[in-house]
């Protein structure tokens, strides 16, 4: 499982190459958070339209105005305001997103690596307009007086599907809308710079050393793993390939010492197939010569 | 061979490599975010121009660290924040007080210039649906019913009483009219966006919108032709038809532009032609829904408040002229050319 998730991360990968020539690679979106964020902000937008009314209800009310036909049409026209203006001004701002795409670390970029200008920021939400809101409207509209026949709720229901499902049948993942204003949706995670973990020692690590031997065992894609564990806090994981590594090279570790000795290993192994790097080799995998 | 490099050694620089510039990455990570969460103008004048020289040195560490080190975390650390300080730098320079602005003055009468000739076969498709309308109904009155939702004509058939149509014109305030006018105004929002909208299936759809409307326009005008009204409806229709039809003929060209560019997508792809296309449509469609929105407010006052005819062509001509000059004749010059 863990492996099909890193190829579905792979293919996710798209460069970026900086005008100073670095590729910085960028990972596009997937559809359930973009969903996720999607819902988020819809959610947002629902919160901010029923305060809205109520202040307008009991505003009009606390002035003796009794009449529902214009907080009706006032209501309509605001909700339709308030959702563009929400995802329009929350992405021409610099940061490129709305609330929920900041929840999900995500941001709104221009495929061809320029600046996002304001006409692509319109572009892409205008069509959102279409591939959700007007269905849904119009659907909602015939529903609530009574006229939804059958067959323009299932036209209704297939609009909306067919855009819903068009991020899913390409490879870039754009909504018809990214596909009109040429952007993408990426992940802009927010790290913090972990520990080095060669920098750990104490004495029971530093009484392990390995041979060459014991080091030509593994190549970078296992050291990747190793450091993977050794920064998650799986214990289960951790001892089960602590075993696996004490078997394999023939080092007895004693059960209580089991992650002294993966950091103690993958400390060497990492400065030994650092060395090799420099040296010009790069060992990809285990079974690399 | 060459002198072996000690294991030890290689451990040792590659630590020294990541201690020594670690204050730079976290003085970038700092002022990333501060200009992040506010504003630029949160930095002072000496933080700003350190961002690009600390931008740089991360840059090349995070080369360097891809070809000499093999710590996934810092590495990942390394190109995050190399990413966030790459869509600081380069990504939009104004604000969006600026940018609006920028919209008004330039993206959106440049759009609308870009799109003329997808507007004036827009017109003309309306002009023809308003001719074949008109010659249908008069042909053979039951076209009509064909042609005219129920809904939309309100009891205005050709049967209607010339007393109780010209009443319908004027009587503003109460009664069906104003009902009307709501509906017409949704319908028309509902029409420009999905003529603009359905542009995607190569512009057919938005072809038969546009002819359907000026179908209904012209058997409305039939109407009130034969009832020798034509003079009172024109007045009635212009006020706010002039920016309404309008903004609707605009809806469609960025229909047509769209879906032609699909279908004839010259040296681009097709891909990027769509793209291209539809950045143009999107302004010219921000603008046309602002459009809708001031016909609305004609039609929703203006019509209820004036009941002249003279003045009710006035307006509607000045608005037009108005639209016409903003667009067409007004050029910003902005210095540089966007594409």
């Amino acid at each position: 499982m863990a492996r099909s998730r890193h190829r579905e991360a792979a293919s996710r990968l798209r460069s970026l190459v900086t005008p100073e020539g670095v590729d910085l690679g960028v990972v596009l979106a997937d559809a359930g958070t973009r969903a996720g964020a999607f819902l988020l902000d819809a959610f947002f937008i629902m919160i901010a339209g029923f305060l809205i009314s109520l202040v307008a209800l009991f505003g009009l009310g606390g002035l003796g105005i009794d009449s529902r036909e214009p907080i009706a049409v006032v209501w309509i026209v605001l909700v339709f305001f308030l959702r563009n203006a929400y995802f329009l001004a929350f992405e021409a701002r610099r940061g490129a997103r709305t609330l929920g795409k900041r929840i999900m670390g995500l941001r709104v970029a221009s495929r061809d690596g320029s600046g996002l200008a304001i006409d692509q920021v319109i572009a892409r939400n205008l069509m959102r307009e279409i591939e959700v809101f007007l269905p849904l409207s119009m659907l909602l509209a015939r529903a609530g007086t009574g006229v939804a026949d059958t067959l323009t709720t299932m036209f209704g229901a297939a609009w909306a599907l067919g855009f819903a499902l068009f991020p899913l049948f390409n490879r870039d993942r754009m909504r018809i809308g990214d596909l009109l204003a040429g952007t993408w949706v990426i992940e802009v995670p927010k790290r913090t710079l972990a520990e080095d973990l060669t920098q750990r020692s104490d004495s029971i690590i530093r009484a392990f050393r390995f041979t060459p031997e014991q080091l030509d065992v593994y190549g970078i894609a296992e050291l990747h793993k190793l450091e993977e564990i050794l920064r998650g806090d799986n214990d289960a994981a951790l001892s089960t390939v602590a075993k696996a590594i004490g078997d394999k090279i023939g080092v007895p570790y004693g059960d209580d010492r089991a992650r002294p000795f993966l950091i103690a290993y993958h400390g060497e192994l990492r400065a030994y197939l650092e060395r090799k790097l420099l040296l010009g080799k790069r060992r990809i995998n285990k079974h690399d010569a | 061979m060459n002198a072996p490099v000690s294991v030890d050694g290689v451990r040792q620089s590659l630590a020294s490599f990541r201690s020594e510039r670690e204050r730079d990455w976290k003085a970038f990570e700092e002022l990333i975010a501060r200009a992040e969460k506010r504003s630029p103008k949160a930095l002072t004048d000496e933080e700003l121009l350190s961002l690009p020289v600390l931008y740089r040195s991360t840059l090349s560490a995070l080369s360097v660290a891809r070809a000499t080190s093999l710590d996934n975390g810092l590495i990942a650390y390394l190109e995050s924040l190399s990413l966030r300080g790459y869509f600081y730098l380069y990504g939009a320079r104004r604000g969006l007080i600026e940018r609006i602005a920028d919209f008004f003055v330039h993206d959106w009468p440049s759009a609308i210039r870009d799109l003329w000739r997808e507007t004036l076969a827009s017109v003309a498709l309306m002009v023809l649906g308003f001719v074949a309308g008109f010659r249908l109904v008069a042909f053979d009155k039951t076209w009509y019913d064909a042609i005219i939702p129920a809904d939309l004509a309100g009891g205005r058939g050709p049967d209607a009483s010339v007393e109780w149509l010209r009443q319908g014109l004027y009587d503003g305030g109460g009664g069906y009219l104003s009902t009307f006018a709501a509906y017409l105004f949704t319908h028309n929002v509902q029409v420009s966006i999905l003529a603009f909208a359905l542009g995607f299936a190569l512009a057919v759809p938005t072809v038969l919108l546009i002819l359907m409307n000026g179908c209904i326009l012209g058997a409305m005008f039939y109407v009130f032709w034969s009832k020798g009204l034509v003079y009172e409806f024109g007045g009635w229709l212009f006020i706010h038809g002039s920016t309404e039809l309008f903004a609707i003929c605009i809806a469609g060209a960025a229909g047509m532009r769209i879906g032609t560019r699909i279908a004839f997508p010259g040296s681009l792809s097709r891909i990027k032609a769509a793209a291209k296309a539809g950045r143009v449509a999107a302004s010219a469609m921000v603008g046309v829904a602002m459009m809708l929105m001031a016909a609305g407010l004609l039609e929703g006052f203006g019509r209820q408040l004036i009941t002249s005819d003279g003045l009710r062509y006035l307006i509607g001509g000045s608005f037009l002229a108005l639209w016409l000059a903003y667009f067409y004749l007004v050029q910003a010059d902005t210095g540089d050319e966007k594409t």
